[in-house]
Protein backbone atom coordinates (compact mmCIF):
# COMPACT_ATOMS: atom_id res chain seq x y z
CA UNK A 1 0.00 0.00 0.00
CA UNK A 2 2.75 2.22 0.34
CA UNK A 3 2.56 3.68 -3.09
CA UNK A 4 -1.19 4.47 -2.31
CA UNK A 5 0.25 6.38 1.34
CA UNK A 6 1.57 9.08 -0.54
CA UNK A 7 -1.91 9.69 -2.06
CA UNK A 8 -4.04 9.40 0.92
CA UNK A 9 -2.29 7.98 4.17
CA UNK A 10 -4.18 6.46 6.22
CA UNK A 11 -4.63 8.84 9.39
CA UNK A 12 -6.00 10.96 6.30
CA UNK A 13 -8.74 8.14 5.01
CA UNK A 14 -9.11 7.74 8.93
CA UNK A 15 -9.97 11.49 9.55
CA UNK A 16 -12.19 11.43 6.20
CA UNK A 17 -14.33 8.50 7.19
CA UNK A 18 -14.43 8.92 11.17
CA UNK A 19 -14.67 13.01 11.32
CA UNK A 20 -13.85 14.62 14.44
CA UNK A 21 -16.14 17.67 15.74
CA UNK A 22 -18.74 16.50 12.52
CA UNK A 23 -21.54 18.44 12.77
CA UNK A 24 -22.90 21.89 13.94
CA UNK A 25 -23.56 23.88 16.89
CA UNK A 26 -27.35 25.00 18.13
CA UNK A 27 -25.85 28.68 18.96
CA UNK A 28 -22.47 29.30 17.38
CA UNK A 29 -20.76 32.36 18.11
CA UNK A 30 -19.18 32.34 15.02
CA UNK A 31 -20.63 30.71 12.15
CA UNK A 32 -18.80 31.10 8.01
CA UNK A 33 -19.40 29.00 5.44
CA UNK A 34 -17.09 28.36 2.61
CA UNK A 35 -16.40 26.94 -1.27
CA UNK A 36 -14.26 25.58 -3.46
CA UNK A 37 -15.80 26.32 -6.82
CA UNK A 38 -13.72 23.91 -8.74
CA UNK A 39 -14.66 20.61 -7.44
CA UNK A 40 -18.02 21.70 -5.31
CA UNK A 41 -16.30 21.26 -1.51
CA UNK A 42 -18.20 23.49 0.53
CA UNK A 43 -17.27 23.45 4.63
CA UNK A 44 -19.32 25.25 7.58
CA UNK A 45 -17.87 25.91 10.79
CA UNK A 46 -18.87 26.52 13.67
CA UNK A 47 -17.39 27.94 16.76
CA UNK A 48 -18.15 28.36 20.30
CA UNK A 49 -15.87 31.04 21.78
CA UNK A 50 -16.08 31.48 25.78
CA UNK A 51 -12.60 33.44 27.80
CA UNK A 52 -11.44 34.15 24.00
CA UNK A 53 -10.96 30.00 24.14
CA UNK A 54 -12.61 28.04 21.12
CA UNK A 55 -14.83 26.33 23.60
CA UNK A 56 -16.45 23.75 20.87
CA UNK A 57 -15.72 23.81 16.94
CA UNK A 58 -18.14 21.67 14.39
CA UNK A 59 -17.79 21.74 10.83
CA UNK A 60 -20.03 20.35 8.22
CA UNK A 61 -20.45 19.85 4.35
CA UNK A 62 -19.43 17.58 1.66
CA UNK A 63 -16.21 17.20 -0.15
CA UNK A 64 -12.94 15.09 -1.30
CA UNK A 65 -11.10 13.25 1.40
CA UNK A 66 -8.41 16.22 1.64
CA UNK A 67 -10.94 18.50 2.24
CA UNK A 68 -12.95 16.77 4.78
CA UNK A 69 -9.74 15.29 6.59
CA UNK A 70 -7.63 18.41 6.52
CA UNK A 71 -10.34 20.31 8.53
CA UNK A 72 -10.86 17.48 10.76
CA UNK A 73 -7.59 17.75 11.65
CA UNK A 74 -7.66 21.21 12.17
CA UNK A 75 -11.01 21.17 14.55
CA UNK A 76 -9.79 18.32 16.34
CA UNK A 77 -6.54 20.96 16.71
CA UNK A 78 -8.08 24.25 17.75
CA UNK A 79 -10.61 22.81 20.06
CA UNK A 80 -9.70 24.56 23.44
CA UNK A 81 -6.78 26.80 22.38
CA UNK A 82 -7.30 30.58 22.54
CA UNK A 83 -8.40 32.29 19.33
CA UNK A 84 -5.37 34.25 19.14
CA UNK A 85 -3.80 31.12 18.88
CA UNK A 86 -6.27 29.93 16.02
CA UNK A 87 -5.42 33.26 13.72
CA UNK A 88 -1.41 31.90 14.24
CA UNK A 89 -2.07 29.23 12.49
CA UNK A 90 -0.83 29.19 9.25
CA UNK A 91 -0.98 26.86 5.65
CA UNK A 92 2.33 25.07 6.80
CA UNK A 93 0.74 23.67 9.79
CA UNK A 94 -2.24 22.14 7.96
CA UNK A 95 0.06 20.93 5.57
CA UNK A 96 2.23 19.31 8.14
CA UNK A 97 -1.44 17.88 9.70
CA UNK A 98 -2.07 16.11 6.17
CA UNK A 99 1.53 15.11 6.10
CA UNK A 100 1.61 14.14 1.70
CA UNK A 101 2.52 15.73 -1.14
CA UNK A 102 -0.18 18.07 -2.40
CA UNK A 103 -0.33 18.95 -6.37
CA UNK A 104 -1.76 22.67 -6.75
CA UNK A 105 -5.32 21.61 -6.97
CA UNK A 106 -5.69 19.28 -3.82
CA UNK A 107 -3.51 22.45 -2.45
CA UNK A 108 -6.98 24.01 -2.67
CA UNK A 109 -8.75 21.56 -1.03
CA UNK A 110 -6.48 20.74 1.90
CA UNK A 111 -6.72 24.54 2.97
CA UNK A 112 -10.33 24.65 2.81
CA UNK A 113 -10.94 24.49 5.99
CA UNK A 114 -8.37 26.95 7.34
CA UNK A 115 -9.71 28.88 5.24
CA UNK A 116 -13.12 28.99 6.24
CA UNK A 117 -11.75 29.40 10.23
CA UNK A 118 -9.70 32.38 9.01
CA UNK A 119 -12.59 33.86 7.50
CA UNK A 120 -15.12 33.21 10.41
CA UNK A 121 -12.90 34.44 12.57
CA UNK A 122 -12.02 37.24 11.37
CA UNK A 123 -15.00 37.94 9.76
CA UNK A 124 -13.11 38.56 6.02
CA UNK A 125 -12.25 36.59 3.23
CA UNK A 126 -8.57 35.72 3.46
CA UNK A 127 -6.71 33.07 1.47
CA UNK A 128 -4.18 31.34 4.14
CA UNK A 129 -0.93 32.27 3.34
CA UNK A 130 -2.06 35.60 1.87
CA UNK A 131 -2.72 36.89 5.50
CA UNK A 132 1.20 36.38 6.61
CA UNK A 133 2.22 39.72 7.69
CA UNK A 134 -1.19 40.50 8.36
CA UNK A 135 -1.43 39.54 11.47
CA UNK A 136 0.55 41.85 13.79
CA UNK B 1 -14.84 -7.98 -29.38
CA UNK B 2 -14.05 -11.05 -31.19
CA UNK B 3 -12.62 -9.11 -34.52
CA UNK B 4 -10.39 -6.38 -32.25
CA UNK B 5 -7.30 -6.07 -34.51
CA UNK B 6 -10.30 -4.71 -37.35
CA UNK B 7 -10.91 -2.37 -34.53
CA UNK B 8 -10.86 0.98 -36.61
CA UNK B 9 -10.10 2.87 -33.47
CA UNK B 10 -6.74 0.85 -33.36
CA UNK B 11 -5.50 2.22 -36.57
CA UNK B 12 -6.63 5.36 -35.58
CA UNK B 13 -4.65 5.67 -32.34
CA UNK B 14 -1.39 5.21 -34.36
CA UNK B 15 -2.26 8.71 -35.77
CA UNK B 16 -2.50 10.64 -32.70
CA UNK B 17 1.24 10.90 -31.27
CA UNK B 18 -0.10 11.40 -27.73
CA UNK B 19 -1.10 7.82 -27.70
CA UNK B 20 2.08 6.53 -30.00
CA UNK B 21 4.35 7.46 -26.42
CA UNK B 22 5.10 4.90 -24.21
CA UNK B 23 3.67 5.57 -20.69
CA UNK B 24 3.37 3.01 -17.42
CA UNK B 25 0.62 3.13 -16.54
CA UNK B 26 -0.95 2.87 -20.15
CA UNK B 27 -2.59 6.36 -20.75
CA UNK B 28 -6.33 6.23 -20.62
CA UNK B 29 -8.16 9.74 -21.62
CA UNK B 30 -11.29 9.44 -20.97
CA UNK B 31 -11.57 13.47 -21.10
CA UNK B 32 -12.10 14.11 -24.74
CA UNK B 33 -15.36 16.12 -24.20
CA UNK B 34 -13.47 18.69 -22.28
CA UNK B 35 -10.66 19.01 -25.43
CA UNK B 36 -9.62 16.29 -27.60
CA UNK B 37 -6.36 14.58 -28.41
CA UNK B 38 -4.40 15.92 -32.15
CA UNK B 39 -3.49 14.01 -35.02
CA UNK B 40 -0.27 14.11 -37.04
CA UNK B 41 -2.29 15.63 -39.68
CA UNK B 42 -3.69 18.31 -37.40
CA UNK B 43 -0.01 19.13 -36.07
CA UNK B 44 1.62 18.74 -39.32
CA UNK B 45 -1.43 21.49 -40.90
CA UNK B 46 0.00 23.91 -38.31
CA UNK B 47 3.62 23.19 -38.57
CA UNK B 48 3.49 23.29 -42.34
CA UNK B 49 1.44 26.64 -42.35
CA UNK B 50 4.01 28.36 -39.99
CA UNK B 51 6.56 26.71 -42.22
CA UNK B 52 5.59 27.74 -45.53
CA UNK B 53 2.54 30.06 -45.74
CA UNK B 54 2.43 32.33 -43.12
CA UNK B 55 1.82 36.07 -43.26
CA UNK B 56 -0.91 37.96 -42.00
CA UNK B 57 -4.59 37.46 -44.16
CA UNK B 58 -6.62 40.09 -46.55
CA UNK B 59 -3.86 42.28 -46.57
CA UNK B 60 -0.74 41.92 -48.08
CA UNK B 61 -0.93 42.15 -51.71
CA UNK B 62 2.41 39.51 -52.02
CA UNK B 63 2.38 35.72 -52.54
CA UNK B 64 2.56 34.84 -49.62
CA UNK B 65 -0.31 36.81 -48.30
CA UNK B 66 -2.39 35.76 -50.82
CA UNK B 67 -1.47 31.92 -49.53
CA UNK B 68 -2.60 32.43 -46.22
CA UNK B 69 -5.51 34.46 -47.06
CA UNK B 70 -6.65 31.56 -49.75
CA UNK B 71 -5.56 28.95 -46.65
CA UNK B 72 -7.86 30.67 -44.42
CA UNK B 73 -10.44 30.97 -46.57
CA UNK B 74 -10.19 27.35 -47.43
CA UNK B 75 -10.38 26.42 -43.80
CA UNK B 76 -13.79 27.91 -43.99
CA UNK B 77 -15.23 26.36 -46.87
CA UNK B 78 -13.90 22.88 -45.62
CA UNK B 79 -16.16 23.63 -42.27
CA UNK B 80 -19.15 25.15 -44.33
CA UNK B 81 -19.29 21.49 -45.84
CA UNK B 82 -18.75 19.81 -42.85
CA UNK B 83 -21.98 21.19 -40.93
CA UNK B 84 -23.83 21.54 -44.78
CA UNK B 85 -23.80 24.96 -44.57
CA UNK B 86 -25.40 27.17 -47.38
CA UNK B 87 -22.81 29.49 -47.42
CA UNK B 88 -19.14 30.04 -45.83
CA UNK B 89 -20.64 33.79 -44.93
CA UNK B 90 -22.71 32.38 -42.41
CA UNK B 91 -19.73 30.72 -41.16
CA UNK B 92 -17.88 33.31 -38.69
CA UNK B 93 -14.45 32.66 -36.72
CA UNK B 94 -14.44 33.27 -33.02
CA UNK B 95 -11.96 31.80 -30.58
CA UNK B 96 -14.27 28.96 -29.27
CA UNK B 97 -18.36 28.25 -28.62
CA UNK B 98 -18.18 30.77 -25.61
CA UNK B 99 -17.15 33.58 -27.75
CA UNK B 100 -19.64 32.50 -30.10
CA UNK B 101 -22.11 32.73 -27.91
CA UNK B 102 -21.12 35.84 -26.45
CA UNK B 103 -20.98 37.67 -29.87
CA UNK B 104 -24.58 36.71 -30.22
CA UNK B 105 -25.44 37.91 -26.74
CA UNK B 106 -23.95 41.19 -27.65
CA UNK B 107 -24.45 41.95 -31.54
CA UNK B 108 -28.13 40.51 -31.64
CA UNK B 109 -29.20 40.59 -27.98
CA UNK B 110 -28.38 44.31 -27.86
CA UNK B 111 -29.52 45.54 -30.88
CA UNK B 112 -32.92 43.68 -30.58
CA UNK B 113 -33.62 42.86 -26.81
CA UNK B 114 -36.52 44.87 -25.13
CA UNK B 115 -36.98 45.06 -20.98
CA UNK B 116 -40.01 42.96 -20.31
CA UNK B 117 -38.82 40.28 -23.34
CA UNK B 118 -37.33 36.70 -22.40
CA UNK B 119 -35.14 34.66 -23.03
CA UNK B 120 -35.20 30.75 -23.12
CA UNK B 121 -32.80 27.97 -21.75
CA UNK B 122 -32.46 24.52 -20.44
CA UNK B 123 -31.77 23.81 -16.59
CA UNK B 124 -28.50 21.77 -18.54
CA UNK B 125 -26.64 24.20 -20.63
CA UNK B 126 -23.16 25.04 -19.95
CA UNK B 127 -22.38 27.79 -18.09
CA UNK B 128 -21.00 29.23 -21.78
CA UNK B 129 -24.80 29.06 -22.79
CA UNK B 130 -26.01 30.75 -19.20
CA UNK B 131 -23.91 33.00 -18.31
CA UNK B 132 -23.54 35.66 -21.20
CA UNK B 133 -27.62 35.82 -21.30
CA UNK B 134 -27.34 36.80 -17.31
CA UNK B 135 -25.10 39.82 -17.96
CA UNK B 136 -27.13 40.57 -20.73
CA UNK B 137 -30.60 39.56 -18.64
CA UNK B 138 -29.68 42.51 -16.10
CA UNK B 139 -28.18 45.23 -18.24
CA UNK B 140 -31.79 44.87 -20.08
CA UNK B 141 -34.32 43.62 -18.01
CA UNK B 142 -34.74 41.11 -19.47
CA UNK B 143 -36.23 37.69 -18.15
CA UNK B 144 -34.71 34.18 -18.19
CA UNK B 145 -36.79 31.02 -18.57
CA UNK B 146 -35.40 27.69 -18.26
CA UNK B 147 -36.78 24.41 -19.92
CA UNK B 148 -36.48 21.84 -16.74
CA UNK B 149 -34.22 18.60 -16.70
CA UNK B 150 -36.46 15.71 -15.55
CA UNK B 151 -35.09 13.10 -12.84
CA UNK B 152 -33.72 10.76 -16.27
CA UNK B 153 -31.77 13.82 -17.38
CA UNK B 154 -34.25 14.65 -20.29
CA UNK B 155 -35.75 18.06 -21.08
CA UNK B 156 -39.14 18.34 -19.92
CA UNK B 157 -40.61 18.70 -23.28
CA UNK B 158 -44.14 19.53 -21.89
CA UNK B 159 -43.58 22.70 -20.22
CA UNK B 160 -42.10 24.31 -23.16
CA UNK B 161 -45.79 25.13 -24.57
CA UNK B 162 -46.32 27.26 -22.02
CA UNK B 163 -42.92 28.72 -21.40
CA UNK B 164 -43.20 29.90 -24.95
CA UNK B 165 -47.16 30.87 -25.17
CA UNK B 166 -46.93 34.65 -23.92
CA UNK B 167 -45.01 35.38 -26.86
CA UNK B 168 -42.17 36.86 -24.50
CA UNK B 169 -39.62 34.28 -25.69
CA UNK B 170 -37.90 36.47 -27.88
CA UNK B 171 -34.21 33.36 -28.40
CA UNK B 172 -34.49 30.01 -27.20
CA UNK B 173 -31.04 28.67 -25.89
CA UNK B 174 -30.07 24.77 -26.15
CA UNK B 175 -27.50 22.64 -25.61
CA UNK B 176 -27.55 19.55 -28.39
CA UNK B 177 -26.04 17.29 -26.59
CA UNK B 178 -25.23 18.02 -22.93
CA UNK B 179 -21.62 17.65 -21.63
CA UNK B 180 -22.59 16.15 -17.96
CA UNK B 181 -25.99 14.06 -18.83
CA UNK B 182 -24.62 13.33 -22.57
CA UNK B 183 -28.57 13.47 -23.44
CA UNK B 184 -29.43 14.41 -26.93
CA UNK B 185 -31.98 17.05 -27.13
CA UNK B 186 -34.47 17.16 -30.35
CA UNK B 187 -33.42 20.71 -31.29
CA UNK B 188 -35.96 20.53 -34.08
CA UNK B 189 -39.05 19.77 -32.56
CA UNK B 190 -37.99 22.76 -29.82
CA UNK B 191 -37.04 24.83 -32.89
CA UNK B 192 -40.31 24.29 -34.69
CA UNK B 193 -42.19 25.53 -31.28
CA UNK B 194 -40.00 28.29 -30.69
CA UNK B 195 -40.16 29.34 -34.45
CA UNK B 196 -44.05 29.35 -34.33
CA UNK B 197 -43.87 31.43 -31.27
CA UNK B 198 -41.76 33.89 -32.92
CA UNK B 199 -38.60 33.25 -31.09
CA UNK B 200 -35.29 32.66 -32.64
CA UNK B 201 -33.22 29.36 -31.56
CA UNK B 202 -29.20 29.38 -30.57
CA UNK B 203 -27.89 25.78 -30.55
CA UNK B 204 -24.95 25.28 -28.43
CA UNK B 205 -23.44 22.34 -30.97
CA UNK B 206 -19.84 22.00 -29.13
CA UNK B 207 -20.38 18.41 -27.88
CA UNK B 208 -22.25 17.32 -31.27
CA UNK B 209 -20.43 19.26 -34.24
CA UNK B 210 -17.30 16.90 -33.05
CA UNK B 211 -19.42 13.53 -32.99
CA UNK B 212 -22.25 13.51 -35.53
CA UNK B 213 -22.61 14.22 -38.82
CA UNK B 214 -24.11 17.92 -38.62
CA UNK B 215 -27.00 19.21 -41.23
CA UNK B 216 -26.92 22.76 -39.46
CA UNK B 217 -30.37 23.80 -41.92
CA UNK B 218 -32.12 20.29 -40.62
CA UNK B 219 -32.18 21.42 -37.57
CA UNK B 220 -33.60 24.28 -37.58
CA UNK B 221 -31.35 26.30 -35.29
CA UNK B 222 -30.30 30.34 -36.11
CA UNK B 223 -27.49 30.26 -34.47
CA UNK B 224 -25.04 27.18 -33.97
CA UNK B 225 -21.86 27.55 -31.76
CA UNK B 226 -18.90 25.06 -31.53
CA UNK B 227 -15.28 24.66 -31.17
CA UNK B 228 -12.28 23.37 -33.36
CA UNK B 229 -10.24 21.73 -29.80
CA UNK B 230 -13.23 19.38 -29.35
CA UNK B 231 -12.67 18.10 -32.58
CA UNK B 232 -8.96 16.72 -32.86
CA UNK B 233 -8.29 20.76 -33.96
CA UNK B 234 -6.81 23.46 -32.08
CA UNK B 235 -7.45 25.62 -29.34
CA UNK B 236 -8.42 29.09 -30.03
CA UNK B 237 -10.55 28.43 -32.83
CA UNK B 238 -14.63 28.11 -32.93
CA UNK B 239 -17.35 28.74 -35.10
CA UNK B 240 -20.51 31.11 -35.24
CA UNK B 241 -22.88 29.93 -37.87
CA UNK B 242 -26.46 32.03 -38.20
CA UNK B 243 -28.48 33.06 -41.15
CA UNK B 244 -27.25 35.38 -43.14
CA UNK B 245 -30.56 37.46 -43.09
CA UNK B 246 -29.57 37.62 -39.20
CA UNK B 247 -25.62 38.40 -39.54
CA UNK B 248 -26.55 41.15 -41.89
CA UNK B 249 -29.05 42.64 -39.86
CA UNK B 250 -26.65 42.41 -36.55
CA UNK B 251 -24.14 45.05 -35.75
CA UNK B 252 -20.67 43.96 -35.19
CA UNK B 253 -19.43 42.62 -31.87
CA UNK B 254 -15.27 43.64 -32.04
CA UNK B 255 -14.66 46.75 -34.07
CA UNK B 256 -11.26 47.24 -35.62
CA UNK B 257 -8.53 45.88 -38.51
CA UNK B 258 -10.68 43.84 -41.02
CA UNK B 259 -13.78 44.05 -40.25
CA UNK B 260 -14.46 47.93 -41.56
CA UNK B 261 -14.29 48.67 -45.43
CA UNK B 262 -13.85 52.35 -44.91
CA UNK B 263 -13.07 54.09 -42.01
CA UNK B 264 -12.53 57.96 -41.78
CA UNK B 265 -11.82 59.46 -37.97
CA UNK B 266 -15.56 59.82 -36.90
CA UNK B 267 -17.42 56.67 -38.41
CA UNK B 268 -16.93 53.61 -40.50
CA UNK B 269 -18.16 50.98 -43.11
CA UNK B 270 -18.58 47.45 -41.65
CA UNK B 271 -17.30 44.78 -44.29
CA UNK B 272 -18.99 42.40 -46.04
CA UNK B 273 -20.36 39.03 -44.39
CA UNK B 274 -18.70 37.02 -42.24
CA UNK B 275 -15.42 39.47 -42.11
CA UNK B 276 -17.95 41.88 -40.70
CA UNK B 277 -17.32 39.76 -37.51
CA UNK B 278 -13.83 39.13 -37.33
CA UNK B 279 -11.78 42.00 -36.15
CA UNK B 280 -8.10 41.95 -35.76
CA UNK B 281 -5.94 39.13 -36.72
CA UNK B 282 -7.64 36.03 -36.19
CA UNK B 283 -6.19 32.36 -35.26
CA UNK B 284 -5.33 32.15 -38.98
CA UNK B 285 -2.92 28.93 -38.01
CA UNK B 286 -5.43 27.37 -35.99
CA UNK B 287 -8.28 27.89 -38.53
CA UNK B 288 -6.04 26.15 -40.96
CA UNK B 289 -5.42 23.52 -38.78
CA UNK B 290 -9.47 22.96 -37.82
CA UNK B 291 -9.62 22.70 -41.67
CA UNK B 292 -7.26 19.75 -41.35
CA UNK B 293 -9.56 18.18 -38.75
CA UNK B 294 -12.80 18.76 -40.31
CA UNK B 295 -10.42 16.57 -43.44
CA UNK B 296 -9.40 13.88 -40.92
CA UNK B 297 -12.98 13.42 -39.64
CA UNK B 298 -15.24 13.21 -42.65
CA UNK B 299 -12.53 10.37 -43.88
CA UNK B 300 -13.14 8.62 -40.71
CA UNK B 301 -16.79 9.53 -41.79
CA UNK B 302 -19.40 11.09 -39.09
CA UNK B 303 -21.52 8.31 -38.89
CA UNK B 304 -18.58 5.70 -38.31
CA UNK B 305 -17.40 8.54 -35.35
CA UNK B 306 -20.93 8.78 -34.04
CA UNK B 307 -21.76 4.79 -34.15
CA UNK B 308 -18.23 4.14 -32.18
CA UNK B 309 -19.32 6.39 -29.50
CA UNK B 310 -22.52 4.89 -29.22
CA UNK B 311 -20.98 1.51 -29.04
CA UNK B 312 -18.22 2.47 -26.58
CA UNK B 313 -21.32 4.15 -24.48
CA UNK B 314 -22.91 1.36 -24.21
CA UNK B 315 -20.28 -0.82 -23.25
CA UNK B 316 -19.39 1.70 -20.76
CA UNK B 317 -22.67 2.21 -18.71
CA UNK B 318 -22.77 -1.75 -18.66
CA UNK B 319 -19.33 -2.46 -17.00
CA UNK B 320 -20.60 1.05 -14.74
CA UNK B 321 -23.12 -0.99 -13.52
CA UNK B 322 -20.58 -4.17 -12.35
CA UNK B 323 -19.00 -1.40 -9.79
CA UNK B 324 -21.20 -1.55 -6.18
CA UNK B 325 -22.16 2.02 -5.03
CA UNK B 326 -22.15 3.23 -8.23
CA UNK B 327 -24.53 5.86 -9.88
CA UNK B 328 -25.07 6.96 -13.22
CA UNK B 329 -26.55 10.39 -14.04
CA UNK B 330 -28.58 10.51 -17.75
CA UNK B 331 -30.64 8.62 -19.93
CA UNK B 332 -29.71 4.66 -21.08
CA UNK B 333 -26.86 5.17 -23.71
CA UNK B 334 -29.43 5.02 -26.71
CA UNK B 335 -30.55 8.88 -26.26
CA UNK B 336 -26.96 9.76 -25.56
CA UNK B 337 -23.60 10.63 -26.71
CA UNK B 338 -20.04 9.83 -25.56
CA UNK B 339 -20.44 10.78 -22.34
CA UNK B 340 -21.22 9.15 -18.98
CA UNK B 341 -21.20 10.99 -15.93
CA UNK B 342 -21.12 9.07 -12.41
CA UNK B 343 -21.16 9.13 -8.54
CA UNK B 344 -20.34 6.68 -6.06
CA UNK B 345 -21.74 6.59 -2.71
CA UNK B 346 -19.31 7.99 -0.15
CA UNK B 347 -16.54 8.58 -2.71
CA UNK B 348 -15.82 12.23 -4.05
CA UNK B 349 -15.65 12.54 -7.16
CA UNK B 350 -12.34 14.71 -6.91
CA UNK B 351 -10.98 11.55 -4.95
CA UNK B 352 -12.10 9.07 -7.76
CA UNK B 353 -10.17 11.21 -10.48
CA UNK B 354 -7.41 11.25 -7.94
CA UNK B 355 -6.85 7.80 -7.61
CA UNK B 356 -7.78 6.67 -11.42
CA UNK B 357 -5.10 9.71 -12.13
CA UNK B 358 -2.27 7.37 -10.36
CA UNK B 359 -3.30 4.35 -12.64
CA UNK B 360 -2.96 6.06 -16.03
CA UNK B 361 -6.71 7.04 -16.78
CA UNK B 362 -7.94 10.63 -16.87
CA UNK B 363 -11.44 11.97 -16.70
CA UNK B 364 -13.24 14.96 -15.46
CA UNK B 365 -14.45 15.50 -11.79
CA UNK B 366 -16.19 18.39 -10.89
CA UNK B 367 -19.43 20.25 -12.26
CA UNK B 368 -17.69 20.37 -15.42
CA UNK B 369 -18.93 24.06 -15.85
CA UNK B 370 -22.68 23.04 -15.38
CA UNK B 371 -23.35 23.97 -11.38
CA UNK B 372 -27.49 24.49 -12.25
CA UNK B 373 -27.58 21.14 -13.67
CA UNK B 374 -25.72 19.29 -10.52
CA UNK B 375 -27.63 22.01 -7.89
CA UNK B 376 -30.67 20.23 -9.69
CA UNK B 377 -29.54 16.57 -9.24
CA UNK B 378 -28.63 18.03 -5.72
CA UNK B 379 -24.59 16.55 -5.99
CA UNK B 380 -22.22 18.94 -4.86
CA UNK B 381 -20.25 17.33 -8.17
CA UNK B 382 -19.87 14.36 -10.39
CA UNK B 383 -17.24 11.89 -12.42
CA UNK B 384 -16.99 11.84 -16.07
CA UNK B 385 -15.89 10.20 -18.32
CA UNK B 386 -15.94 10.30 -22.26
CA UNK B 387 -14.82 9.21 -25.87
CA UNK B 388 -14.02 9.96 -28.91
CA UNK B 389 -13.14 7.88 -32.21
CA UNK B 390 -9.67 7.00 -30.78
CA UNK B 391 -11.47 5.65 -27.89
CA UNK B 392 -10.68 1.89 -27.20
CA UNK B 393 -12.17 -0.68 -25.38
CA UNK B 394 -9.53 -1.49 -22.72
CA UNK B 395 -9.71 2.55 -21.66
CA UNK B 396 -12.69 1.52 -20.59
CA UNK B 397 -11.59 -1.75 -18.99
CA UNK B 398 -8.76 0.27 -17.32
CA UNK B 399 -11.38 2.66 -16.09
CA UNK B 400 -13.28 -0.26 -14.20
CA UNK B 401 -10.73 -1.56 -12.59
CA UNK B 402 -9.18 2.00 -11.44
CA UNK B 403 -12.96 2.54 -9.84
CA UNK B 404 -13.02 -1.03 -8.20
CA UNK B 405 -9.45 0.03 -6.41
CA UNK B 406 -10.61 3.65 -5.78
CA UNK B 407 -13.37 1.70 -4.05
CA UNK B 408 -11.07 -0.66 -2.00
CA UNK B 409 -9.08 2.11 -0.98
CA UNK B 410 -11.83 4.14 0.40
CA UNK B 411 -13.92 1.26 1.97
CA UNK B 412 -14.23 0.86 5.22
Amino acid sequence: MSEWDELYREAILDHYRNPRQHGTLEHPDISYEDANPLCGDRIRMDIQVRDGKIEDVRFSGVGCAISQAATSMLCEHIKGMSLEDAKKIGREDVLEMVGIPLGPVRLKCALLGLKTLKAGVYGIHQWPGEEDGGET
Amino acid sequence: MATRSSDPSRSIREQFPMFREERTPPLAYLDSAASSQKPDMVIEALRRHYSYHNANIHRGVYQLAEEATASYEDARLRVTRFINAASPREVVFTRNSTEAINLVAYSWGRSVLKAGDAILLTEMEHHSNLVPWQILAAERGVELRFIPVTPEGRLDLEALPRLLADGKVKLVGVVHISNVLGTINPIEEIARQAHTAGSVVLVDASQSVPHRRMEVLRLGADFMAFTGHKMLGPTGIGVLWARRTLLEQMPPFLGGGEMIREVSLRSSKWNELPWKFEAGTMAIAEAVGLGAAVDYLQGLGMDAVFSHDQELVEYAMERLTEVPGLKILGPPAKERGGVVAFTMEGIHPHDIATVLDRQGVAIRAGHHCAMPLHEKLGIPASARASFYCYTVREEIDQLIAGLHKTRSLFKQ
